[in-house]
């Protein structure tokens, strides 16, 4: 079965200073999401994974360029589309929840005019039926009395019901996949599991795929069937969850894992040594090398390959971690 | 909402209070109008008389107690001048400057606005850059430049408009004419006085239309419409326009009134018959009642206006709108 997405090969750079400072802010991304899956992208801050999701919807900053590539959803390339093209795809066959509820609502506009725009540009519902429709992905939120909540305006409503408020939003134009950007990090520890089942149950309902940005490794766990491991704007990691946590194969995955402090467990917290290094001036052969404790002499002139793992995934590393996770 | 009006009201009396006691007090220190009035040397029963009628005998308490009074009673005091009511003299003299100032406010709304816009949509073109430059040269040219060279260009050089007045239809010292006549005719003699008045206000519209637009466009709000996939021009026009204005509404309001308020220099070049010229006249002649009369008014409309604007932020916006 061909896959619902198919990223390819996607190299997506930001060109400052007229033309002479590049980022590689996504360079050389190859990733693909089955229908009804639940995929994860996982990394530091600034490796790309924001950068990777804009370039699948087309909303890049005018300063940055899809290089080169290939986006496809359901066979078709996004990424020859014009903007025009582009609009009637977004919020109809791939919807978006950005990180912050309190800040991605209009201010001005009520919770029904929000919630019913995506059905009235997508499904040209109007009048009636678009109440309706409006009213049921509200209750689909769990949003409580929703013909009274959807007269009201986002400043009434907390930061948890906003970001269902997104939710219903992202399901409005009846979508194929959902990118997700960190859609809990901005909310309360308990709202977050809240909403985490949300998501699930709604996938269940609609049998929508999920592109699952996150950092928290905690979440993926329990969110995600298969995950992408992101460093320096390359997917160094890919595996199915199981696989990931059981039998890391790249040294930052690995170092990742080790890094989450375990309870009841007297020893010093570990971390990476260095910090990510600047996406404008990479080092030379493998990105991770200057931080990676089995760095060798190959590493430091010569870029990994993306090596398969036997059909369970892929890595790109010289000298991939054998050993399994000591998880406690 | 009823209670958010009753306390913007009740800021409005106090700023008013405020204002009329600082007036009082300032326009005292400006010197003795009496000696202006009377020359060196007048019989001292004739200056005697003169600050008796005018009140500038009584003690300064007595004097603010009287003024506060009068004003209780909508009632501003007479003229020193010209011994007519201020009230009248500066009624009579309003609609000129109001028909000034609308016109002036126009012309910055339509230059800033839409140009301001343009620049927030299409960051660093050409639009932009000239967008800048306008706005540059629109806040760092006074108003009396600009009109200095206007005359001498389009009144004196070209001779396409009048250079001074504000022709027939006038309303002092002629009979009122209707109100048609009045708003509707003489635009000759309008156009420069308000050009030279709205160009400096439509550099600053233009800034601050372009801003807020900039930020509202940059917003996640701005985005997830996008990412809903909503046309463009609707995310302009609707999303994006409403929440731009917000901050453009507040500064434009404002403006209307300073520019009534602040159109004196522009109205003794253009000798344009409103209240600016009047407080001239007033403050060249120490003429107390007049002076405080025409800033009171200021104030009072400004204060006015404030109010308004805040009821008005109510209905756009409905964080105000539904608090409490």
């Amino acid at each position: 079965m061909a896959p619902l997405l198919d990223v390819r090969d996607l190299r997506t750079y930001y060109v400052g200073f007229g033309g002479t400072r590049v980022v590689k802010a996504v360079d050389g991304v190859s990733f693909s999401v089955d229908a009804g899956e639940t995929f994860g992208l996982v990394g530091e801050s600034g490796c790309g994974k924001t950068t990777t999701c804009h370039s699948i919807v087309r909303l890049l900053a005018p300063s940055a360029r899809i290089v080169s590539g290939a986006i496809e959803l359901e066979g078709e390339d996004l990424v020859p589309k014009s903007q025009a093209e582009m609009r009637r795809i977004r919020g109809r066959r791939i919807a978006t929840i950005l990180q912050d509820p309190m800040a991605s609502l209009d201010p001005l506009f009520s919770i029904y005019d929000q919630v019913a725009e995506p059905a009235y540009y997508h499904q040209s519902l109007r009048g009636q039926a678009l109440r309706q429709r409006v009213r049921q992905l509200l209750s689909a939120v769990r949003i409580p009395s929703p013909e009274l909540r959807m007269k009201d305006y986002p400043h009434q409503m907390s930061g948890g019901m906003r970001q269902r408020i997104v939710g219903a939003i992202s399901q409005a134009g009846g979508p194929r996949i959902i990118i997700a950007d960190e859609p809990t990090t901005n909310l309360d520890v308990t709202i977050q599991l809240q909403y985490l089942n949300l998501l699930k149950d709604l996938q269940r309902a609609t049998g929508v795929a999920l592109i699952f940005v996150t950092h928290n490794l905690g979440i993926v766990a329990k969110m995600c069937d298969r995950v992408a491991v992101m460093y320096a704007g390359k997917i160094v990691e890919m595996q199915s969850v199981r696989g990931l946590f059981y039998r890391p194969r790249h040294p930052y995955t690995k170092a990742l894992l080790d890094s989450i402090p375990k309870l009841g467990v007297k020893e010093p917290l570990c971390g990476i040594p260095g910090q990510p290094p600047d996406l404008s001036d990479l080092p030379t052969g493998c990105s991770f090398h200057p931080r990676c404790g089995r760095a060798m002499d190959r590493c430091r002139v010569e870029e990994p390959r993306q090596d398969d793992l036997d059909g369970a995934g892929t890595v790109r590393c010289w000298s991939p971690v054998e050993e399994l996770a000591a998880r406690g | 909402m009823k209670r958010y009006v009753l306390v913007r009201a009740l800021y409005s009396v106090v700023t008013l209070w405020l204002l009329v006691t600082i007036i009082f007090g300032l326009v005292r220190l400006t010197g003795d109008p009496v000696a202006m009035k009377a020359e060196a040397g007048a019989d001292p029963a004739y200056v005697a008389q003169l600050r008796h009628r005018w009140g500038l005998d009584q003690p300064l308490y007595r004097q603010y107690v009287g003024f506060v009074g009068q004003l209780l009673r909508a009632d501003f005091g007479h003229s020193f001048e010209k011994s007519l009511p201020v009230r009248d003299i500066y009624f009579e003299r309003l609609p000129n400057s109001l028909k000034l100032g609308f016109a002036a406010f126009l012309i910055s709304l339509a230059l800033g606005v839409p140009f301001g816009m343009l620049s927030a949509l299409k960051v660093n073109s050409m639009w932009d850059n000239a967008g800048k430059v306008v706005a540059l040269l629109g806040l760092s040219m006074p108003g009396f430049f600009v009109g200095l060279v206007l005359i001498i260009v389009f009144g004196i050089e070209l001779g396409w408009l009048p250079v001074l007045g504000k022709g027939s239809s006038a309303l002092v010292g002629s009979a009122p004419s209707t109100w048609v006549t009045f708003w509707f005719r003489d635009w000759g003699h309008l156009a420069m006085p308000a050009f030279a008045l709205g160009w400096y206000f439509s550099g600053a519209m233009l800034r601050i239309t372009r801003s807020g637009m900039l930020d509202v466009l940059g917003s996640d709000y701005i985005k997830l419409v996008r990412l809903k996939g909503v046309p463009e021009p609707m995310v302009v026009a609707k999303h994006a326009l409403k929440n731009s204005l917000i901050p453009v509404l507040t500064f434009a309001g404002l403006n209307l009134l300073v520019m009534v308020n602040v159109s004196v220099v522009i109205e003794v070049i253009f000798n344009w018959p409103g209240v600016g010229q009047l407080l001239y006249d007033a403050l060249s002649n120490r003429d107390f009642p007049m002076v405080q009369g025409v800033v009171l008014m200021s104030g009072l409309l400004i204060v006015l206006l404030n109010f308004t604007i805040d009821v008005l932020y109510g209905y756009v916006d409905p964080r105000i709108r539904l608090s409490r």
